[in-house]
């Protein structure tokens, strides 16, 4: 286990050592202590290992990851694993707005509530949260699953895309051309996955799902340039 | 940007440390507003005095004869404490109205930064750390206390753009965003007597609290009508005479973390701004929901009141 104290650590030299960490390293393990809600904590990492923040975040933690694995112990700020590619970030507090925003693959896994904009423009992250999401979330969702154990705010998957919306709790309002559909076996199967993976105790028949109703101007291909 | 910070101490024994509490949070907010701070905070309350903070770009000049002068005017013993460039004047309970008009005719070159009974604001342009100093607000004690750094976006970086902005008796705004309907907001309030200095965004904010108090509103009325009537990004930080309510925009893109403990309520725009707090490991922190009104008073404390907006 690697310890690196950001009271004697700059940021700088932090991110620069966890991305300096190679496919193949041995060194897989990093603690972070005192983070004392600093900004890009964990950013642009690449590499298999797994690192642990012991204590809250503040804006953009983990974000751009890639392959590692990022746990919080604590909250985290605004855009925590914004645009992640792959690996997994676990929070085990509470997370700020747009968390996941535009993440194009891995696990984003939020175990206290997130806020506003949760998944915005996800494009193929999946993102489970074991409590609730703040309103505006999974605006423009293009892809990839969003699962919210406890219930969602306003406008939920407004103008979404293809992006796949779990809720087992209650929905305050759909957004613009979201709606309620069925859960046909492949979704329960899916949902069984992400829920297992999210560490939720949750059965997926508590859920429903919601999609694009596809009747927005971008889906008719007469409006096509 | 701009970075709002708040503490509101439940258990007294905080309070000789409410002025250094707020300034490292004020300090750890530079970042979000370098170009300006300021701070209001709650002393006292003793029941012989009110306050008038007076503010001056030539304070030798100016505060020399200010204190037998406005005696004089008002016909009463004033007290006048200076600190820099601003002055707290110790005006008789129940004279400040005629002490603000006294005030404008023995010098209307000085500024009022804040009236109430317990209230005092100071403001200035430069770093917080800067601004602090100058003012040694960490010697100051209190039983709660808002402050502000600025990042301008609205208006020019000068002394009366900066934050807090005193809307009533003991009453102050602080801001993070900015209104997009100002100026026409601005020309209406002018048209109903509501006096607005700058081309600031926040002080129409504030101007339109004032102005919706003196109406009949109470506080958080006004507050919830803000909700309608305000077009553009805020979260709001609003002190009062017992304590502090915080309100944010239905978009909620400004941000805003809040903790609590038996100890005390405090606000920051991150959760930067609270991490030297005593107890802050294990305090409840949240994020305040948007387009809700809260309130802290020591009348009422530790039940947030909700109200839907």
């Amino acid at each position: 286990m690697q310890t690196i104290d950001m009271a004697t650590t700059s940021l700088r030299d932090l991110n620069a050592t966890l991305q300096a960490q190679a496919e193949a390293t041995n060194q897989t393990a990093w603690e972070i202590v005192n983070p004392k809600g600093s900004h890009a904590i964990a950013v642009g990492l690449d590499a298999p290992i797994e690192v642990t923040v012991k204590g809250s975040t503040g804006y953009y933690c983990a974000g751009m990851n890639k392959q590692a694995t990022i746990t919080v112990n604590g909250s985290v700020g605004p855009g925590v694993a914004e645009n992640m590619m792959s690996g997994t970030v676990i929070i085990d507090g509470d997370a700020s707005q747009y968390a996941g925003a535009t993440g194009h693959g891995g696990t984003l896994i939020i175990k206290g509530n997130a806020s506003s904009r949760c998944g915005i423009s996800m494009k193929g992250i999946d993102i489970i949260v074991h409590g609730n999401v703040g309103h505006m979330s999974a605006f423009m969702a293009q892809s990839g699953n969003l699962v919210v154990c406890g219930d969602a705010g306003d406008a939920l998957g407004d103008s979404i895309y293809e992006a796949r919306l779990f809720v087992r709790g209650s929905v305050k309002s759909l957004g613009a051309d979201c709606i309620e559909k069925e859960m046909r076996p492949e979704h329960i199967a899916l949902l069984a996955d992400l829920l297992e993976r999210g560490g939720c105790d949750a059965k997926p028949e508590e859920f429903k799902r919601y999609g694009s109703a596809r009747q927005l101007y971008n889906f008719n291909i007469d409006n096509a340039y | 940007m701009c970075g709002i910070v708040g503490l509101f101490l439940k258990d007294r024994s905080l309070e000789p440390q409410l002025g250094s509490m707020l300034t490292d949070m004020l300090i750890t907010m530079t970042d979000r507003g370098p170009d300006s701070a300021g701070i209001a905070i709650y002393g006292d309350d003793n029941p012989n005095i009110s306050k008038l903070t007076v503010q001056s770009d030539t304070p030798d000049q100016y505060f020399a004869t200010l204190e037998t002068d406005l005696g004089t005017a008002l016909g009463s013993p004033v007290h006048l404490r200076r600190k820099d460039t601003h002055a707290v004047l110790h005006i008789p309970r129940g004279q400040l109205t005629a002490a603000r008009a006294a005030l404008g005719t023995v010098n209307p070159n000085i500024r009022v930064m804040s009236s109430g009974d317990t209230v005092e604001i100071y403001k200035e342009v430069g770093l917080p750390k800067d601004v602090a100093a100058r003012f040694d607000l960490r010697s100051m004690s209190g039983t709660h206390g808002i402050g502000h750094t600025r990042m301008a976006t609205e208006s020019m970086v000068t002394t009366m753009g900066a934050h807090p902005f005193n809307t009533g008796p003991d009453q102050c705004l602080v801001h993070n965003g900015s209104l997009s309907n100002h100026n026409r907001l601005r020309r209406k309030l002018q048209r109903e007597g509501i006096h607005i200095e700058t081309e600031n965004d926040t002080e129409v904010g504030a101007a339109y609290l004032t102005w919706r108090m003196q109406k009949g509103a109470t506080l958080g009325e006004a507050l919830e009508s803000s909700l309608n009537d305000l077009d553009g990004f805020f979260t709001f930080l609003v002190g009062t005479k017992d304590g502090f309510g915080v309100v944010r925009d239905p978009i909620a893109c400004k941000p805003a973390v809040m903790a609590e403990t038996d100890q005390y309520v405090a606000f920051g725009s991150e959760y930067r701004a609270l991490v030297s707090l005593p107890g802050i490991e294990d305090a409840r922190v949240w994020e305040p929901e948007p387009a809700t009104v809260y309130f802290w008073s020591h009348d009422h404390t530790s039940t947030p009141t909700e109200k839907a907006a």
